[in-house]
Order: C-alpha cells, then structure tokens, then sequence
C-alpha cells in the first residue's frame, strides 16, 4: 500500500485528491480566520467553501496521478527519470486507465468517454422531450427543467463535440502526418485529464443546493451572477474543459507545424490536417475569452467583484460580448474537424481527387478570419450600440460563401467518380451534405437582422443549432468513427447495422428538428418548460420522433462494442484509401513508424496510375529524387 | 471524360426549386400579422425561403445525379476520373453565392431601416419587467401606469423604453415581429406601430429564472379614443423607484451599502468586515 501511494496511479491519485479537498477548505478557513470573518458561514451565492476546494481537489487528484512528476524533476533540476516508455501504449485493457503518453491510447480514450458523454446528454435531451411532449408540467418542474437543457447544452459542447473532435484528431492526425506521436505526449495525456474531471464538475451540479446550473449554457449574467451554488460548477468545470481544449490546440499546431513527414508541404497535407490546423487557431484564440467569462462571473459570485453587476456599476452586455467573442467561433470549432472528415470520406469511397482541394484549404481559412468578426449577431436583438448590426450582417452572410465553397467542392468530388455507399462513413458524409445545407440555409436567415429580430430566442434557433450541430457535426463524428474504427481496432463493423443507425438517424433528425422551425416562427419561445395549447400536437410529433433518434443510437453503441470484441479482421486497409495511415497495420505499432515515411504526392491521387501519397519506410525504394528518409531511433 | 448535361441539370433544379417553393409558400409561416413592420418582414422572410429553395434544389439535384450515376458497378475496382478541379467552376460557385448574400445583406438593411423609422408623433410607452412580471407606464399621460395588461392605440408609432429591474427579459409580440431584450442598467427601445385591433400576447423570450415559461402579458389594441378612456381611468402611478436612471439607481444603491455598512466614504469602520459578512 505505502509503495502504491508513492507511485503515479489510482491510489496516489485518490490521495492526491484529498489532499487538494482538504488544502482548498483550510484555505478557505485560514483566510477567514485571518480577515475575521466567521469561519463557517456561507454567503447566499458565493460558498467559498465549496468552490475553493472544487478548483484544488483535481488539482490533487492530477498530482496525484502523475500527471506533472516528469516535468516537476525537470523544472526542480533533478535528474528525471529516463523515458521507459511504461507509459505509452496499451497492451491490456488496464492501460486505458493510466496517465498514457500515447496519442492512440489517448484518441480512444476521448472518444469512448465521449461518447459516455454523449449517451448521458442523450438522456437529459430525452428528458427535455418528455417534458415537452405535453403542454403543461407532467415530469419535472420548471426549475430542474432549466438545469436540464442547461447541462444538456453543455454536455453535448464541452464534453462531446469539441473533446471528440480532439480525440479523433489525435489518434488519425500524428498518423496521417508521418510522425511517431504528438508533439507533447504529456501535455496531451493532461488535456485528456481535465476532460472527466470537467464532466464530474458538470455534473455533480445536479448535488449542489438549488440544483443544477441552470442560466443556460450561454449562462447571460446576470442571472448567472445572482443564481444558486450549481453556477459555479459551471463556472469552474468550463475552466477545465477549455485549458483541456487550449492545450490539444497547441500540440496540434505543433505536431502539424513541425512534425509532417518529410516532403509534405502544406499543399500535400490532407484536408483533415488543413481542418485540425484550423480549428486550432481558432481554439487558442478564442477559448480564453470563455474562460475569461466565466472566471468574471465566478469572482462577481464569490469574491462580490462588480463586472456584470449593474447595481454595484458593471455593464450586463459585456459579459455578452466577450462570451460569444468566443462562443461563435466555437461553432466553427464544432464543424471545421467534421469538414475535414467529410472531405477524406467521400474522395475515398468516391476514388477521386478532393474538386478543388486548394480552395477547399483556403476556405477554411477564410471561415477562421471571418469567424472572429461575426459574434454580434447573437447579439441583434440585444440593446447593444444599433450601428453594429448592419456590418456584423454583412460577415455574417458572407460567411455562408467559403461554407458554399465546401458543400459544392464535395458534390464536384463525387462526379466522374466511381461512388461506393457500401459504407456507413459515406452514408454519414451524404446525408450530411444535405441536412447542412438545410442548417446553412437558416443559419442565413438568421444573419438577416430584420428576421433574426422576430426569431431570436424562439424555437427557430433551437432547430438551427441542432440541424448545424447534430446534422452536421455529429453526422460527420458518426462518418469518422465509422471510418477510422477498423483502423483503430483492427475489426470491421457491422454494416448492415449502420445503414439501420444512419437511417433512423436521418429519420430521427430530420422528424425532430425540421417541425421546430414551425412553431418558432409562429411564435413559440425556446428554453421553457411550458407553452400555449396550439403548439401541443407538434411538440408531441417531436418528442416521438426524438425518442425514435435516441433509441437508433443504441444501435450504435451494441455494433461499436460487439464489433470491438468479435468483429471479423479489418487489415490494413480496406478502403483503398491513399492517407499514410492506412498504409500501416490495424491497430498500428506502438510507435507508428519503423521509418519515417517519406512523402511523394498529393493525398488524394486515385484513378492517376502510379501516383502516390508517400513511400512507406522499408518499401523498395523507387527512383525518386530527393534526401533518404530519416530513421528513427528504435526505442530502448 | 463525357460531356455534362449542364441543360437538364438546369432545368432539374428549376423545377424542383419552384416545386419546393410553392410547396413553401402554401403555409403562412409567420403566423398573424398586426404592425407595419410585419409586412416588410414577411416578404423578406418569403424571398430568403425562394432562394433557399433553389439552393437546396440545386444540392439535391446534384447529388442525386452524382449517385445515380455514378455509383459503382457491383465488382469495379477502378478509379475516377483524376478530376483535380476546374478554377472557371470554382469561381463561378464563389461569386455567385456572394452576390446572393451581398443582396439578402442590402435588401435587409433597406428593410431595418424602413421598419425602424422614427415617428415624431409617436407615444411613449415605458415597459418595466421583473421576474416575473410586465408592468407599462405612460409618461404621456401624467406617468399612469398598469400592471401585467398593455393597452396602445392601433396606427400610431409606439416607442416603447424598456427598463430590467433585476435580470435580461426580452419584449416580444409575435404578431408584431419586434423583439428587444430588457437589460438591467441600461434603456433600450423598439419602435412599432401596431395596424390591428386586437388582444395579443406578450412573452419573455430571454430566460430569466424557473417563472420564465409563465412570465406574459396581455396586449390590447385599441382606437385612440378606447385607448384615452383606458388611460384616464388608471388609477396609480408608477413608484418613484421604476423612475430612477441607471445613474440614480446605483447611488441610491450605494447609498443604502453605506448606510447598512457604516462607511462614510472616507476611512474604513472597523467593524467593516463582519458586516459585509452580514449583508
């Protein structure tokens, strides 16, 4: 026992956060003490002594599990321990659960948890439905209502979307680059950390006095400021959330900037990494402005500060601005990784070249520079200076333009190709050119300030973000896990089943969310629990057709585990694809690579005869110019 | 490489665009229409959903020609075509959907700024909200004020000031198409002028706390002569703290801090700490 305390792990991890529990509630008490305030008091919104130990006890439990020894050496000046590599890979199950280094053992930890996420949030949507099957209150009262669409958003963003985004990225893009890992194998073990640990802040809400947070995920001061203990979860789980989100970001731009195999320019980088690069600029951008917001609001709960306080002199609309200062991009955040996703599939079960592959690069790039001009128009209807609308419409709109550019690229990849809808990825990518272009289309709408003014804030907007967010980004993480799982797990999944889950996805998706534009434009608010009799059938249908969307995903989880465990052998390949991770075994090596391979051509070089993407290390070498690849120190 | 039938493909997404769009046109989405602004706005809702028609036409039509024709033979194991792109196409599909959005962009700036033209001879009405509650005062008519019902006149501009007195609440009659959020600290203002008469509701759009679902108000509209009969037959007036600017508001706030804490302003009471704990 005493020597599994002193080693990284569960056991130190545990005690670790105690530790922290206990060092933030004595700093608490200590400080009161010293101020001469009563120890044990609460204020109404503030308890200090709840949120102090909320921020060190994962602290404690990070120490504790290892996550900073290596660098804790390195910074004291002690000799550090020479890298055994214990830490990376995974043999067993067991190793799953460690503080690992390896960016595969990473990706699929993100993406099952995740995807536990996902489920949960699945659950409180559910709950939602159920509650808005009737007109009236049936299942929950107002009050827990507003904490369930609340923690709904905010599971679904900052626990699924985004995080499963970075999970795919980091188990496909080291790969798909020619590089033996991340650049940052612990900062990237960390970002993964922070993520359950957010979860259970989240979460746990549900346990603090008053309930749930429940301002929304938008969480507008100043409700937020005024609201019960729950806000500060929110508050301080956001924190963990986005620093797990900033530094995935960063090793990402490292790893793509400094780590390509050799001969991959940027023009021979595959759309995927184009994506990461992007969404990465706008992460380390704009998450910081969350968390900004968040932290303001906390200290104006806690520490009686007046940033948003109109009564102690704050401004109330700032706290708007610098929210979706960030907020906004993040919906990029939400879909450039799914765009690039998109891109690889259909070039691939199309056996064509991506249309226009420089444009599509340079679109996404657009779509950064322009995100960071458009957050006002969340803002039209919201009594900030009048002169600001018709230029924020203005990018607003002309973001639909790069966003047009990919949609029409995609269908130029599919002509003149030879189109494989065998599997369900391709599914995925089709239907999701379709239902995205249904979300674009509204998202214009919307940008129209004159329309925007009669349907903020009404159901119109509720069926927008989930045609863009579960009609687009979700369709395209479905596309990806089912691409990447036989790469992953070396196993193939059960067809036959996904056409049942994009199906009743499709189905599911489109008998849920299309009726929601209806009755917003007719005149039904988002966020209650309650609404007028007149909307009562159409809110039925929805609810029905949302349960029918939740139960199609159980569909998934059985093929995705049955398949995992007794799915016939994938090999290396089996689309055919052209990307150097496909040129490896399923699962591949521990380190990827034996030798680094070299690059030759562009990614998607199909139906040109003799092309290739990249010379794998200890292939017969062609008579090719260039250096020879590099080798690789073989690990001890 | 065979020729594409640019031809059918046209006239393909030109009849299922105008299908789509009549389909869409058949349905009056918006709902009852009572204020002038309600016209504009409607149309404009009805040319975005045209256009959009003919863009979702455009990508079914597309991709529904891709895959039937292009779908692979049951065994081929071949490639396309090594189609890397085509710039005329490329630019023609950029350029044309910025012209499309530059003019929804104009044509809703020409369509704010009509629905947003000041009336001299507009009445002024004040909307205080609460959670979770409407009040209106007239400062028109010596500061009357009423409680959860608000009465105007039909074909007058209506500029309504909007007061919070604690969190966001956001001022919405569907009918009348205008919408605008009540912030604490600040006065914001709609400009409508209603053209029917009738009873409407008013809803809180912006959540305001676990009363937000129920947080509504009656709407009448009436003639200017029902409406003064109405107005002379209030009772109160509104509470001298709803008249207080944000300014005021703050130092009367500050004040009452001072007061309970026993600060003058000038140096720090010793016994500061344990009543900042108290309040």
């Amino acid at each position: 026992m005493a020597v599994a305390l002193r080693q990284p792990g569960w056991y130190r991890g545990a005690l670790g956060a105690l530790l922290g529990a206990a060092f933030g509630f004595g700093l608490v008490v200590a400080l009161r003490a010293i101020s001469g305030l009563d120890i044990f008091q609460t204020e109404q919104t503030g308890y200090p002594h709840v949120v102090v130990p909320l921020i060190t006890t994962p602290f404690g439990f990070l120490f504790g599990f290892g996550a900073f020894d290596y660098w804790f050496r390195w910074a004291a000046g002690k000799p550090t321990i020479p890298d055994d590599h214990a830490n990376h890979g995974a043999t067993r199950w067991q190793d799953y659960f460690k503080f690992n280094t390896d960016h595969k053992v990473i990706g699929i930890q993100y993406v099952v948890t995740t995807l536990i996420f996902f489920l949960i949030g699945g659950a409180l949507a559910l709950l939602i439905r159920a509650e808005l099957a009737q007109p009236g209150t049936q299942v929950v009262d107002p009050n827990v209502y507003n904490g369930l669409f609340s923690t709904h958003a905010v599971v679904m963003i900052f626990l699924f979307i985004i995080p499963m985004f970075a999970g795919l990225a980091n188990y496909v893009l080291p790969l798909m680059i020619g590089a033996p890992d991340m650049a940052f194998p612990r900062l990237n073990a960390l970002s993964f950390w922070m993520l359950p640990i957010a979860g259970i802040i989240f979460l746990s809400s549900f346990l603090a006095p008053g309930g749930a947070f429940d301002a929304g995920w938008t969480g507008y001061a100043p409700l937020s400021t005024g609201a019960p203990l729950g806000q500060s979860f929110f508050n301080i789980g956001v924190q963990f959330a986005g620093a797990s989100s900033i530094a995935t970001a960063l090793n990402f731009l490292v790893t793509i900037i400094t780590m390509r195999a050799p001969g991959m320019n940027l023009w021979r980088m595959p759309l995927l990494v184009w994506a990461n690069l992007a969404t990465s600029l706008l992460v380390v951008g704009a998450t910081p402005f969350v968390a900004g917001a968040q932290f303001m609001v906390l200290f104006d709960r806690v520490l009686g500060m007046n940033f948003f306080q109109f009564l102690e002199g704050g401004d109330v609309l700032s706290y708007q601005h610098i929210f979706w200062f960030y907020s906004h991009p993040a919906v990029y955040i939400m879909i450039l990784p799914g765009f690039g996703i998109v891109s690889e599939i259909i070039s691939t079960h199309a056996r064509k070249p991506v249309f226009g592959y420089r444009l599509m690069a340079l679109a996404l790039i657009g779509i950064v520079v322009l995100s960071y001009s458009v957050w006002a128009h969340h803002m039209f209807v919201a009594g900030m200076f009048d002169w600001l609308r018709v230029p924020i419409m203005i990018t607003t709109l002309l973001i639909a333009v790069p966003t047009g550019i990919k949609i029409f690229s995609w269908l130029g990849t599919l002509f003149y190709g030879k189109i494989h809808t065998y599997s369900t990825a391709m599914l995925f990518s089709l239907g999701f050119i379709v239902t995205f272009t249904v979300g674009g289309i509204s998202g214009v709408m919307l940008g129209m300030v004159p329309l925007d003014i009669h349907v903020s804030d009404t159901y119109f907007i509720v069926a927008h973000i989930h045609f863009v967010l579960f009609g687009g980004s979700v369709f395209t993480i479905f596309a990806g896990i089912y691409h990447w799982f036989p790469k992953m797990t070396g196993r193939m999944y059960d067809e036959k089943l996904g056409r049942v889950h994009f199906w009743g996805t499709m189905v599911g998706t489109w008998g849920t969310f299309i009726p929601q534009h209806w009755i917003g434009l007719d005149g039904m608010p988002r966020r209650v629990a309650d609404y007028a009799n007149i909307y009562g059938d159409w809110n039925l249908v929805i609810s029905v057709f949302a349960f029918i969307l939740g139960f199609v995903q159980l569909v998934f989880f059985y093929n995705m585990i049955v398949s995992w465990r007794f799915g016939p052998k994938a090999g290396n390949n089996p689309w055919r694809a052209n990307s150097i991770e496909w040129q490896v075994s399923s699962p591949p090596p521990v380190f990827n690579f034996d030798e680094i391979p070299r690059v030759v051509g562009g990614p998607y070089e199909f139906g040109t005869p003799g092309a290739r993407h990249a010379i794998m290390g200890g292939e017969d070498e062609p008579e090719l110019p260039g250096p020879k690849p590099t080798k690789v120190a073989e690990p001890a | 490489m065979e020729r594409l039938p640019y031809l059918k493909l046209a006239l393909a997404s030109i009849a299922l665009g105008t299908i789509v769009s009549i389909l869409m046109m058949q349905y009056d989405w918006m709902g009852d229409a009572a204020s002038t602004a309600a016209g504009p706005i409607d149309t404009l809702m009805d040319v975005s959903i045209i256009i959009s028609s003919f863009v979702f036409a455009i990508v079914c039509v597309a991709l529904g020609y891709a895959l039937v024709k292009w779908r692979v033979k049951p065994g081929d194991e071949g490639d396309g075509l090594p189609i890397h792109g085509n710039t005329k196409l490329e630019i023609v599909w950029t350029l044309i959907p910025t012209v499309i959005v530059l003019f929804l962009a104009g044509y809703s700036w020409v369509v704010l700024n009509d629905i947003e033209k000041e009336d001299p001879n507009a009445l002024t009405v004040n909307v205080y909200s609460q959670q979770f509650a409407w009040t209106f005062g007239y400062p028109e008519n010596g500061n009357k004020w009423s409680e959860g019902v608000l009465h105007v006149p039909v074909d007058r501009q209506i500029d309504f000031r909007m007061n919070a007195q604690d969190v966001i609440h956001s001022f919405w009659v569907p009918e009348w198409r205008i919408k605008k959020d009540n912030v604490p600290g600040i006065t914001t203002d709609a400009l409508i002028t209603p053209d029917k008469v009738g009873t409407y509701q008013l809803i809180c759009t912006e959540l305001c706390g676990a009363g937000h679902a129920t947080m509504r108000a009656q709407v009448v509209v009436q003639t200017q002569e029902e409406f003064d009969r109405w107005v002379k037959g209030l009772e109160s007036e509104v509470p001298e703290d709803l008249l207080l600017t944000a300014d005021q508001a703050i130092e009367l706030e500050r004040q009452i801090q001072e007061a309970e804490q026993g600060i003058d302003g000038s140096g720090v009471d010793e016994t500061s700490a344990e009543n900042v704990d108290q309040s």
